[in-house]
């Protein structure tokens, strides 16, 4: 049985012209251990798709699916008081803007511990001495001094380290990371996606790495979803995605990558109807 | 945290030099004179006019005036009223308590319906209820304070006979006066239903008195909560499996809460403003009846005295909220 699989997800936002339909029957499946690498340009629906599982979506928002089960427990027909008892503890999410991610009148100890205390009941004491550890296994050495830190006065690499605390803090079994070092120095990039995946072999959580970096997604991915426009344009292993592309659209996004420019100009994806018949693979 | 409270209390020092000048020349640019004014009907002989002018201060040149008004407010000394003869803070002390318990209750009324009035339209955000609520503090914040008095009296007092009509207490109850506040002595005194007297008296010119405060902390709670709903935070706190009372009531209302606190703060001044008419519609003994009943006689010192006095109060509650804002937004304590 799948960790989490997610079988036609349609979510679609009421706006004044009408219906805007951001995700269009798109499946994913993810196993635990596994890192599923969602790509695709702005607007290809993937954040919108791991907000829908998260149950975070405006409620302009209409999800719907055929299937969407996280260890054979539908999510979408559970109620909301048992749904949030697996999201921030069996899965939880971590976002592209660490610093305006955490809140700023409380501080790290606090967002940290209140994970801790809702969804494994600890005491204050456990919970701080737990915080000091988590922030430790982030790579946060100062755990004691940095529990009474508040958002402002941490970087953005350390932000992120401590939403990856917070997030990580119940030991979850799926992890989504949108977009989590797009907002970061390009130093403290790798450091995180080092980080991220070596939490995930060690925790043998899956993890769905939200991105349009596709050296990130060759480097951490076990397999691959592309997106275009709300639709899914092929799913692949990484081996099979980079050497053989299917769709069209893969071979531009591919095609596109700065490592492929020549002279001063950077590549860009031609303005093709990617969604007509055959595009797809 | 402690150079932010210095900083705040610094600023206090211009703006009382420009209150003194102020309070100082409003009066004296007011038609009427006051020995004419003290003389009544009678009038007054030049001889004895020339006596009383000196005896006042009147005859020395303006800045002279303005100086030795000055050096007494240095030493404590706010004047004497010319038509009581009694000095001006010991006149002001016997009327602020009740302007005090006034205010008080009227402010946490305006909070303790403003702030959830405005969580609950923000959460409900373009629903009926939002639409409701606002159109209701609209409605309140438009409506004149003597009208709206006057209509709670002849519905609830009038009409219904569920509250009394003026005053701080029925005849029935008489206690000394301890602490000045008519709940907290009718409390003190021990007598069977003198609080509840107390509270009757109160209800309604504390809701007269809280309802444009209650419009403002309620629009203002609305538009603060919309905006901290939206930021990254609240995403998180809901991405951690917390439930909506608590990402609302904790997360994003802490957050929502510093610009509101602001107003609160600024609410104080519109409370003394208000109390003036709200003392006078109903017979409530405070200080905006005492400064109302003052400009008409003229009296000078009582009317720089009593601007002065209520200047530093409301300065000194935006200094205590200046403090909460920096206790409430970490980021402002650390700058």
């Amino acid at each position: 049985m799948p960790l989490l699989e997610i079988e036609n997800l349609s979510v679609s936002f009421d706006t004044a012209a009408g219906p805007f339909i951001a995700l269009d029957k798109v499946s994913y499946r993810c196993d635990s251990g596994e890192v599923l690498a969602i790509v695709g340009e702005s607007g290809s629906g993937k954040s919108v798709a791991m907000l829908a599982l998260m149950g975070l979506l405006p409620s302009s928002a209409t999800v719907t699916a055929d299937r969407m089960e996280f260890e054979g427990r539908d999510l979408l027909r559970m109620p909301d008081a048992e749904r949030r008892r697996i999201i921030g503890k069996d899965i939880t999410m971590i976002f592209q803007e660490p610093i305006d991610s955490l809140n700023p009148c409380f501080t790290i100890g606090f967002q940290i511990e209140e994970v801790l205390r809702t969804h494994l009941g600890l005491k204050p004491a456990d919970s701080r001495k737990r915080a000091i550890e988590l922030l430790a296994s982030v790579g946060i050495k100062d755990g004691a001094k940095r529990l009474s830190s508040f958002p402002h006065q941490l970087s953005g690499g350390q932000c992120q380290r401590a939403m990856i605390a917070m997030a990580t803090a119940c030991r979850p079994k799926l992890l989504i990371a949108d977009e989590p070092t797009t907002a970061l120095d390009v130093t403290i990039q790798k450091q995180i996606l080092d980080l991220l995946t070596a939490l995930q072999q060690d925790y043998g959580m899956g993890l769905i790495l939200i991105t349009h970096d596709m050296g990130v997604v060759a480097e951490t991915a076990d397999r691959v979803v592309v997106q275009y426009q709300g639709h899914k344009m092929e799913e692949a292993d990484i081996l099979s995605l980079f050497e053989k592309p299917k769709s069209a659209y893969t071979r531009a996004l591919l095609s596109a990558l700065p490592e492929n420019a020549t002279g001063d100009r950077l590549p860009t994806i031609a303005g093709v109807d990617f969604l007509s018949e055959g595009a797809k693979a | 945290m402690l150079r932010f409270f210095l900083n705040k209390l610094l600023l206090i020092v211009p703006t009382l030099i420009g209150i003194t000048i102020v309070a100082f020349a409003f009066v004296r640019l007011l038609p009427g004179d006051p020995i004419l004014l003290l003389a009544g009907e009678r009038g007054v002989t030049p001889e004895r006019y020339q006596k009383l002018l000196m005896q006042f201060g009147f005859d020395r040149p303006i800045w002279e005036q303005y100086f030795q008004y000055v050096l007494g407010l240095l030493q404590g000394d706010f004047g004497i009223s010319i038509s009581t003869k009694r000095e001006v803070i010991s006149e002001f002390l016997a009327r602020f308590p009740a302007t005090v318990e006034l205010s008080f209750f009227a402010i946490i009324f305006a909070t303790v319906v403003g702030i959830p009035a405005g969580i609950i339209s923000a959460v409900k955000r373009g629903s009926t209820v939002d639409q409701t609520v606002m159109g209701l503090a609209l409605t309140g914040y438009s409506m004149p304070i003597f009208w709206w008095g006057l209509l709670l009296i002849i519905f609830f007092s009038g009409m219904l006979h569920w509250t009394p009509v003026s005053g701080r207490i029925d005849l029935l109850y008489f206690f000394p006066s301890v602490t000045g506040f008519m709940t907290v002595d009718a409390l003190l005194s021990g007598q069977k239903g003198a609080f509840g007297s107390a509270m009757s008296h109160l209800t309604l010119p504390a809701i007269v008195l809280g309802t444009i405060p209650l419009a403002v902390i309620a629009r203002q709670t609305r538009s603060a909560m919309l905006e901290v709903l939206g930021e990254d935070y609240v995403r998180t706190a809901r991405a951690k499996g917390l439930s909506s009372l608590r990402v609302v009531g904790l997360h994003a209302l802490r957050n929502a809460l510093i610009p509101v606190i602001t107003t609160i703060g600024l609410q104080v001044g519109v409370l003394m403003a208000g109390a003036i008419l709200t003392e006078t519609i109903f017979s409530w003994p405070g200080i905006g009846k005492w400064m109302i009943d003052s400009i008409s006689r003229r009296d000078y010192p009582v009317v720089q005295g009593g601007l002065v006095l209520v200047s530093i109060i409301v300065m000194m509650v935006n200094l205590f909220v200046d403090v909460l804002y920096g206790l409430i937004n970490p980021r402002i304590r650390h700058q």
